[in-house]
């Protein structure tokens, strides 16, 4: 696995760059970025750095990126990647900030957008297939995918409190067996 | 000076604070907006709006917006670089500490018995979280409205279905589009959206 941190830097600023919805519209960027064209992480790593960002402080694309980083270069590594991923924000919406008033209400922008959002949907559906057959593996898991989903469409229960709930399920399941 | 470590404090805590992605910063940013008086209700309005209307993690575009008008209304535009880039870097940091010793635990304990069996349940939980996500940005994109009760009151546009059908058989189906990069479907698509006017609802 070869990499320079200049290479990790401008790949997470592309990642960056092509995200538009935030964390869960980066999951096929990444997918396609750095799991399949790079081979830095594989597809169970990132649904771990997913788990762990979800309930972990911080905005969760720049947790995903200081993990990767973190990974194939170090503590260095992981803030290249974070500088990385948020360096076309810092460009784009100061410039945006500084000269284009009312951005958000040009109507090409509306529209471009609206088509956008169609096409993160999709998107991301296709990254959660690829990530469903990888994680939802037997009964158990399909219990917690399912018992997990519906309460958070439904009711306003904390990530972070399912996210516990199903790790302790994991260690009750799978802690005491022998292998 | 002070306006920069007070910019940096602000959003170290909003970075240390707020939960589960970019929208967990916005009740922090109006707590501050009501305490500091950097900004008001409606430029917090405007911000969200760009952030979502621009690439990039919306917390990241938020934490950007508010340091460059904080410090542009009080010092000037050269000044607000320099403050977009301190409210960024504060509100990255905690994360970044904490994500560092994380991953050091995780790859100390990677064969652990304890620590696998802990993530065969994240990854089912991790999955099922993110499709939560999905489903909610599909309801604001297909539908126009944010949560499930009021999809009995939405209008279906033909539109978005079609634009979504069409996506799906490239990504999927059709061998010669398949393996081309997201970035083309998102351009696809919004000029597909640009063309139909597709944020006018029908």
């Amino acid at each position: 696995m070869s990499f320079s941190y200049l290479d990790l830097f401008w790949t997470f600023a592309r990642i960056g760059v092509l995200t538009f919805g935030g964390g869960y519209a980066m999951l096929p960027i990444i997918q396609r970025e750095i799991v399949e064209k790079k081979g830095w992480v594989s597809e169970t790593e990132v649904m771990d750095y997913y788990a762990i960002g979800q309930c972990t402080p911080g905005v969760i694309a720049v947790n995903t990126a200081t993990f990767t980083g973190r990974k194939i270069g170090g503590n260095l590594g992981g803030v290249v990647a974070t500088a990385g991923v948020v360096f076309p924000s810092v460009v784009i919406i100061t410039i945006i900030a500084a000269l284009i008033h009312g951005f958000a209400n040009l109507q090409p922008v509306k529209d471009a957008l609206a088509g956008i959002r169609i096409c993160v949907c999709v998107l991301i559906f296709n990254a959660v297939l690829k990530m469903w057959k990888k994680a939802v593996i037997d009964k158990v898991t399909l219990v917690l995918y399912i018992a997990i989903l519906l309460a958070s469409v439904f009711f306003d229960i904390s990530p972070i409190l399912m996210v516990v709930v199903a790790a302790v399920c994991g260690l009750i399941v799978k802690g005491r067996a022998k292998a | 000076m002070i306006l920069y470590l007070q910019l940096f404090w602000e959003f170290f805590k909003t970075g240390l604070f707020a939960i589960g992605g970019g929208m967990a910063t916005v009740p922090f940013l109006r707590e501050i907006s009501a305490r500091r008086g950097w900004f008001t209700a409606s430029d917090l309005a405007d911000m969200i709006a760009v952030s979502e209307s621009t690439p990039g993690p919306i917390g990241i575009n938020m934490a950007t917006y508010v340091g460059y008008t904080t410090v542009h209304s009080h010092h000037g535009p050269v000044a607000a670089i320099l403050g977009s880039i301190i409210a960024t870097v504060g509100l990255v940091t905690p994360s970044v500490i904490i994500i560092l010793i994380i991953a050091k635990f995780l790859e100390k304990f990677r064969d652990n018995r304890y620590v696998n069996a802990a993530m065969y349940g994240l990854r089912a939980a991790s999955v099922a979280l993110i499709s939560a996500a999905g489903i909610s940005i599909v309801l604001i994109s297909f539908f126009r409205v944010t949560t499930i009760d009021q999809l009995k009151s939405a209008v279906i546009d033909y539109r978005c279905f079609v634009l979504a059908a069409v996506i799906l058989i490239l990504t999927r189906w059709v061998p010669q589009t398949k393996k081309l990069h997201p970035v083309v479907f998102i351009a696809i698509s919004a000029v597909a959206g640009i063309v139909f006017h597709m944020s006018v609802p029908l």
